[in-house]
């Protein structure tokens, strides 16, 4: 039972109760709505009655090591808690207007395939030069995994950037290794080449700036992102993509299966979050992604309607007595949650199968294979099994998972299980 | 066609003893038939309301935030909404500015409230003028029970996404006495006004002898009644048949009032009903519903006794909904248009809990089926055969079908006949095999 599926009723982040579950591009319905805003103002108020005191963030660093970190800084109102009030609460995104303003680092927490700790930083906090509040920049910067930073598009950028600048350098004199992804954000309603142009001029204000200082090939990714479609989804994959260890071997059992079972795409999603954590090699089609994505979502929209209450005791006896005289366990073969839909034109079906508790494979096929399910299923059910010992591996100890996972242990064999 | 005309007059049928007869009310069922297809749907309420947002995203494919782009509606907007295939609502979108709303009530009263099926008025919660909104409505109510008598009438009060949630339920309540009181006083007054009523009643009559195209009335319930009346000089007890629902774009309450309002249009739906219900009695399932092709409105449903347990009370909207976004987002893959058939077939299996499907049922239906898990994994549960028409399945083909499925003797196989409603849903049967 402990389906991912099922479990997305609940809120991804831990520091919630369970509530219910609504895709964040679909419209649903406003009681829910408020609901969910109050939950996030009680959040909100939870955690700065926790981070009263400043300096704790340290004691939580001791806490929490091991788990990657991102964090989330930028110019106030430049929409940073919008962001991860829309990514890991799923706050729909015309919600987020009532968002109050962050006053203390918000911690949040993503439990999932692998633990991700997000900190949210209000715009005001100058973090290097604040005579006022000491910060532990080994505490805050120690563990991390990547720094995103978050530029408002829409207004007057100057002076993020110069921040932006003035940050990357002190990270890269004492942390060099730190992923700096620069989300140019608020980019909804801007013509395509006015988004490319002022993502010409920050690469440009930046990496001139950092070469002025004689530091050259920084890790600085940018990034153009929405909270009103899926960019920001699609940004946050990337991001934390970047953090999987061994993601090649993932990326390749994806696109062998794509290869053997002859499938356009194939994403593996935090059903959750509806990050996708890997896909197979072909090239970024944010269609696809977009496609895959909501599919996810109605399926997460009717596992909870029919799947989320308990079935009667009778109606379970009923079935597991006279012709069949076995446990319903044992008629049904398949435990986890699978799907498919053929799209109308040119006969294309989209595949869906659970892996674990968190995760999601999402494929979309070639025209008119969907005669040839069982087959792919076959072919999945390998892939399946393959990602499990991968998770498994890779999961409690991440200098053991590299010794364990030496090139021959990889991708399982799924070349042959059944080709087309 | 014959079926179809059958089940539908049977009031007739008890009049008729004679071959003639027989013709005659058959004729009758054809007459009344056409009358049910011809019947207007009146879309009113004050201008700005929301009335052609929400007729766009019902019938159009329109996205919630896209009806921005709408402009006023001039006049009377009049569209031939085709549902379920031959089933035309001729949907009136009527204009509500003050100017408009005078002209429908005195120069095109007969024109616009003559032969109604249903009137759906739109209540804008967020209105100022409340009064004067409902001196509007009893205006329109007198109008519409001097005209149509047997009309339906459907009051949404609308924009509900503007109220607090909490006092979401008292405001409605609030608003629902003080709408129906309003309809009791303007239904009250009308009978006031008898005589006055009866002639007009009666110039209509000569208008629609006048006009062969009305001739169809004379056969409808209402000429009968009408016919009556000034004999007997009884007062016909007007009561309107009303309901009134809670909507917001925003949300699913708008399905579930559409879903009502089709519900009342569609004829012979008990008949499919009483279908689907033994349809799901023998295949076992949990929950049956029938959408319609384009607007993902549900037609008709069944639960079983175990279905009903389902905490979601709201799931048929839910699901109206979701597989509405859902083509929103494949029309934006695929590049096709918004009101093209996205997907054929769909099917979930949610390990031991249920598994479900929906598929393209007929021409203008989808069906979707929960039910419990027991096959062994995943394939097909269900095939479709198109291309048999209108033919009895025979023992031969059963055995073909078994054999393709690799089905074990002892198997049942559970035939669905869909060419009992050929004017309704086209033709061409479902197959259903299941593990018995």
């Amino acid at each position: 039972m402990s389906s991912a599926f099922l479990r997305s009723s609940g809120s991804p982040v831990d520091s919630g109760a369970g509530l219910p579950h609504h895709g964040s591009i679909r419209n649903i319905s406003p009681a829910i709505l408020n609901l969910e805003r109050v939950y996030e103002q009680n959040r909100q108020r939870l955690q700065k009655k926790d981070s009263e005191n400043m300096p704790d963030v340290t004691t939580t660093v001791q806490q929490a090591k091991g788990t990657p970190r991102l964090l989330l800084m930028g110019q106030r109102r430049s929409g940073k808690s919008s962001i991860s009030s829309v990514v890991f609460h799923k706050l729909p995104p015309s919600e987020t207007l009532f968002l109050e303003s962050t006053a203390r680092i918000q911690k949040d927490s993503l439990n999932s395939f692998m633990d991700v700790q997000i900190w949210d930083f209000p715009g005001q906090i100058e973090v290097f030069e604040n005579p006022n509040l000491t910060f532990d920049i080994d505490a805050i910067f120690g563990e991390i995994g990547a720094l995103i930073w978050v530029i408002d598009a829409q207004d007057d950028y100057l002076e993020s950037v110069a921040r932006l600048n003035n940050t990357i350098l002190h990270l890269q004199r004492s942390y060099p290794h730190i992923n700096i992804e620069v989300f140019i954000h608020k980019v909804d309603g801007l013509s395509d080449d006015y988004k490319l142009d002022i993502q010409r001029d920050v690469t440009i204000r930046i990496q001139d700036e950092l070469s002025d200082q004689g530091i050259e090939n920084a890790p600085v990714n940018f990034h153009l992102t929405s909270i009103y479609n899926h960019s920001i989804f699609e940004a946050f994959s990337k991001v934390i993509q970047k953090l999987i260890p061994r993601l090649g071997q993932l990326e390749a059992m994806l696109t062998n299966l794509c290869r053997t079972c002859r499938f356009e795409k194939a994403y593996l999603f935090d059903v959750n979050t509806k990050i996708y954590i890997a896909t197979d090699s072909t090239p970024e089609d944010m269609a696809s992604y977009e496609i895959c994505s909501d599919y996810v979502d109605v399926v997460i929209d009717f596992t909870e309607v029919y799947g989320s209450w308990p079935r009667n005791q009778q109606w379970r006896e009923r079935l597991e007595n006279e012709p069949w005289q076995q446990p319903l366990d044992d008629q049904v073969a398949c435990e986890w949650a699978e799907s498919g839909m053929v799209l109308s034109d040119a006969q294309r079906p989209i595949m869906l199968r659970e892996v674990d508790r968190f995760l999601a494979l999402v494929a979309i096929m070639k025209e008119g294979s969907y005669e040839k399910m069982p087959q792919i299923n076959m072919n999945v059910d390998v892939v399946v099994k393959g990602l499990t010992e991968f998770f498994e591996i890779t999961k409690p100890k991440e200098v053991k998972a590299a010794a364990a996972l030496s090139p021959r242990k990889g991708a399982p064999k799924n070349g042959r299980a059944g080709g087309l | 066609m014959s079926d179809l005309d059958a089940t539908l007059g049977p009031s007739d049928g008890a009049l008729g003893t004679g071959e003639a007869a027989a013709v005659a009310s058959s004729r009758a069922a054809q007459a009344q038939l056409k009358k049910v297809k011809k019947q207007k749907v009146l879309l009113m309420g004050k201008s700005g309301s929301g009335k052609s947002s929400m007729r766009s995203i019902i019938f159009s494919n329109y996205l919630a935030r896209d009806t921005r782009r709408l402009g006023a509606t001039i006049d009377i907007d009049l569209s031939h909404v085709k549902f379920l295939g031959n089933l035309t609502l001729n949907l009136w979108d009527c204009g509500g500015q003050e100017a408009f709303m005078e002209n429908y009530l005195s120069q095109q009263r007969a024109h616009v409230f003559s032969n109604v099926g249903v009137l759906i008025y739109v209540f804008d919660i967020e209105s100022r003028d409340v009064e004067r909104d409902l001196a509007t409505y009893v205006n329109i109510i007198s109008a519409l029970v001097q005209y149509s008598r047997e009309a339906k009438v459907f009051v949404l009060i609308h924009k509900m996404d503007l109220i607090q949630p909490a006092a979401r339920e008292a405001v409605f309540d609030q608003r629902v006495a003080v709408v129906r009181r309003k309809t009791a006083e303007a239904v009250a007054i009308v009978r006031k006004q008898k005589p006055d009523l009866q002639q007009q009643q009666q110039q209509q009559q000569q208008q629609q002898l006048q006009s062969p195209q009305y001739n169809i009335n004379q056969h409808s319930p209402y000429g009968a009644a009408s016919a009556a009346a000034p004999l007997g000089g009884a007062i016909p007890d007007i009561d309107l048949d009303m309901q009134l629902f809670a909507t917001s774009i925003w949300d699913q309450s708008l399905y579930k009032a559409w879903a009502s309002i089709i519900h009342d249009l569609v004829p012979n739906l008990s008949v499919i009903e009483t279908q689907l219900a033994s349809l799901g009695v023998a295949i076992d399932a949990d929950e049956i519903l029938l959408f319609e092709r384009t607007s993902f409105l549900v037609v008709s449903k069944w639960t079983s006794r175990e279905g009903e347990r389902n905490p979601y009370g709201d799931r048929f909207e839910r699901m109206s909904n979701i597989l509405k976004s859902w083509k929103h987002t494949c029309s934006k893959f695929t590049g096709t248009p918004r009101n093209a058939e996205q997907f054929s077939e769909f099917e979930y299996k949610m390990g031991t809990t249920f598994s479900m499907f929906v598929t393209k049922f007929t021409t203008n239906t989808y069906v979707l089926v929960c039910m419990a898990a027991r096959r062994p994994s995943c394939s097909c549960e269900w095939v479709e055969w198109r291309a048999w028409g209108k033919r009895r399945i025979t023992v031969s083909e059963q055995r073909r079908v078994m054999h393709l499925f690799n089905v074990l003797p002892g198997w049942m196989l559970l035939l669905w006949r869909r060419d009992i409603f050929p004017q309704t849903f086209g033709s061409g049967s479902i197959v259903f095999i299941r593990g018995w």
